[in-house]
């Protein structure tokens, strides 16, 4: 690891950047609207590379390579089928109510179509969800900080112990997220957002070049790796038969359609982002925009995973003995780019229950990015990692601080106080909602069955959400009733599910069964998309139910909000091309391209 | 929004490409064995100068070119004189 001045001026130049954008938007800064909605003033293409960039925080770009080192080409369904149909449908035809209702936020949006009830459920749900997520981002940075060994050097050289690295990671990193949202909001969270996705690029595609050069080209790629690593749809037609351990249907339902419409249509994390856009127009067309550069990303972040692979072993890991072939074998030499797993107390390798050591896929694309990049250019990746992990967080801060402000603090602390007051109250929110982000970072640092428990319970709340929105916007005979009891019994249909189902091969705990084991599934994937499916079908149909049962709302009340009572956003002045449709259509059509070309 | 992003865009990256440029140039040769004998420092470099610079072209223009809302108020004002 050798870093030399240039790296730390590139990181420098890049830390100035990102607090200077904060100070140059502090001074534009006077009305709530312009801290938590960005003055509803900025340009689509802004909005669009910010609502992927939110997204592309540390799960992402970590994430995303160790799955592809993992699963292969198949982890493009999480781009293609996870994203894309919902960010057409999120813009063409939930947005003209997100934006056209003018809802500050998506729970109070619940509140103008539904009831206070359902609000405040969404609401205080969501608050805690973005504490737990932007922790856990922070808490990935300062680990991996530690574990390339960036900082030891430098620590050495000043003489502080090196256990001070975490906590300085932790530290760092949170001041300056802090800073730059408390002096600019949202307009700054955007802003550099949009740097970061640059950066992504920047720093990512010579990794990717580099990486595809040394293996051969996709020619290469494909002789040294096993043909299941190389298609996302052959081999779907049943579990055993695919590297993701998921059938098709599954798949399209689960993942395609209730896990993304669930994140990508009614995640105010990314939902904000089109809010903030200057007109109907650009907020209808910020998915949409954002949906281009969505497409391709796999080929930036899940191809490294593949290249190390590669790399690793000639011929990497067959299906049939996932993490036990050549590539596990490999690592426990300890000179690869997919080491060992450790555990984080006694420093040993983790076995499986074969006694084989299992690989730490998440270090996959760091590691390539020290392989193949020499100084200079290392400071550009590592740079890129950083911004990638920081604006992760900082998307989660802006989301809390909006949402705590208007959605639990105004209705339910103090209603009608001057506009001052609530900036002020928002600019607070953001210190202790980072504060309490860092509390997360070293929760999760003691107790790691905590996380995987909260990340469940997130699952859970979060596996319904899309049906009540669905029947919202588009039932105008939904009722607040409904909405609320779909809502819970949706997210007790997923624990339940949870509990009397298991992964194949799994111990009896937080990987399920805890009630009974009815069935077994063949992976964990393929039960998270199931116990979504379940989760969604029962709020959609007790939704229905109790609605039914319950007072017809006015229909006076509901103009804006409700598809058949609202008129077409007029768009006469656009060509036929800028029209969201024809966008939309275009985007879904290179989206079957690639899936065809990829199968 | 007064700052236009471009401009920050443009400015970050045309200065990260200068600084990749001059290292390139500058740098023993044998550290680019790592990245297949190229030197990336100095290609990629050039690729981000170009980026950046664009950037800056686009945010620069913006500020000196009207928008046609601007221009038909300003054609107005003419035909007054």
């Amino acid at each position: 690891m050798g870093l030399t001045s240039i790296d730390w001026i590139i990181m420098a130049v890049y830390f100035a950047f990102v607090l200077g954008i904060g100070f140059a938007l502090k001074r534009y800064m006077k009305t709530s609207t312009d801290f938590f909605l960005a003055g509803r003033s900025i340009p689509a293409w802004v909005c669009g590379l910010a609502f992927i960039s939110a997204n592309l925080g540390a799960q992402e770009v970590i994430g995303m390579g160790a799955s592809g080192a993992k699963y292969g080409i198949a982890t493009s369904h999480f781009y293609w089928i996870g994203a894309i149909p919902a960010m057409v449908f999120v813009g063409i035809f939930m947005m003209p109510f997100y934006y056209g209702s003018r809802a500050r936020s998506v729970p109070e949006y619940l509140r103008l179509r539904f009831d206070e009830k359902t609000r405040g459920l969404n609401a205080i749900s969501f608050a805690i969800m973005t504490l737990f997520s932007s922790g856990i981002s922070m808490y990935a940075m300062a680990k991996l900080i530690q574990v390339l060994h960036i900082l030891d050097s430098p620590f050495r050289h000043l003489g502080i112990p090196q256990s001070w690295i975490f906590h300085t990671g932790i530290v760092v990193s949170a001041l300056v997220v802090l800073s730059y949202i408390y002096l600019g909001g949202l307009t700054s969270a955007i802003y550099n957002e949009v740097l970061q996705f640059f950066l992504i690029v920047a720093g990512f595609a010579p990794l990717v070049w580099l990486g595809m050069k040394n293996v051969g080209g996709w020619s290469g790629l494909k002789a040294r790796l096993d043909p299941s690593y190389m298609h996302s749809w052959i081999g779907m037609a049943s579990p055993s038969t695919n590297r993701l351990g998921v059938e098709w249907f599954g798949l399209a339902m689960g993942l395609g359609f209730v896990l993304s419409f669930g994140y990508w249509c009614t995640d105010f994390l990314v939902v904000q982002r089109a809010m903030a856009a200057d007109s109907m127009t650009s907020a209808r067309r910020t998915p949409l925009i954002a949906a281009v550069p969505k497409m391709l990303l796999p080929f930036l972040v899940i191809l490294p995973g593949l290249i190390a692979v590669a790399l690793t072993s000639q011929m990497a890991a067959p299906l049939t003995a996932p993490q036990q072939g050549v590539a596990a074998q490999a690592a426990a030499s300890g000179r690869n780019l997919i080491p060992a797993k450790l555990d984080p107390t006694t420093n040993q390798p983790v076995l499986d229950r074969l006694g084989k050591p299992q690989l730490d896929y998440d270090l996959a694309v760091p590691n390539l990015l020290l392989h193949y990049f020499p100084t200079g250019l290392l400071g550009l990746g590592l740079t890129a990692l950083l911004a990638s992990f920081m604006s992760g967080m900082a998307g989660n801060v802006t989301a809390f601080n909006t949402v705590w402000t208007h959605d639990i603090y105004e209705p339910y602390i103090r209603p009608n106080a001057s506009d001052a007051h609530y900036l002020m109250i928002g600019r607070l929110a953001t210190v202790f909602g980072v504060a309490l982000s860092i509390v997360t970072a070293y929760l999760a640092t003691h107790f790691n069955n905590i996380m995987d428990m909260l990340q469940l319970v997130f699952a859970f709340v979060n596996a319904p959400l899309f049906a009540t929105f669905l029947l919202g916007m588009f039932w105008k005979r939904a009722t607040g009733h409904g909405a609320f009891t779909g809502l819970l019994s949706g997210t007790a249909a997923a624990a339940i599910h949870h509990a009397l189902t298991i992964p194949e091969g799994s111990l009896v705990g937080v990987k399920g069964g805890w009630l009974a084991v009815l069935h077994a599934y063949p992976s964990e994937m393929a039960q998270n998309f199931w116990t979504a499916i379940f989760a969604w079908v029962t709020c959609f149909v007790i939704t229905i139910l109790v609605s039914l049962t319950t007072k017809r709302p006015e229909e006076s009340r509901l103009v804006g909000l409700v598809y058949s009572l609202t008129p077409r956003p007029a768009q006469d002045q656009l060509s036929w091309y800028q029209k969201p449709a024809f966008l939309g259509g275009a985007v879904l059509a290179a989206t079957v391209l690639l899936n065809v070309i990829f199968r | 929004m007064r700052l236009d992003i471009r401009l920050a865009i443009g400015a970050l990256f045309t200065l990260l490409a200068i600084l990749l440029c001059v290292f390139g140039v500058l740098s023993n040769p044998s550290i680019y064995a790592q990245s297949l004998g190229f030197n990336v420092n100095l290609w990629w470099g050039m690729v981000l100068l170009v980026f950046g610079m664009s950037m800056l072209f686009l945010g620069v223009r913006a500020i000196f070119v009207c928008t046609p809302a601007q221009k038909a108020a300003l054609k107005d004002e003419k035909s007054r004189q």
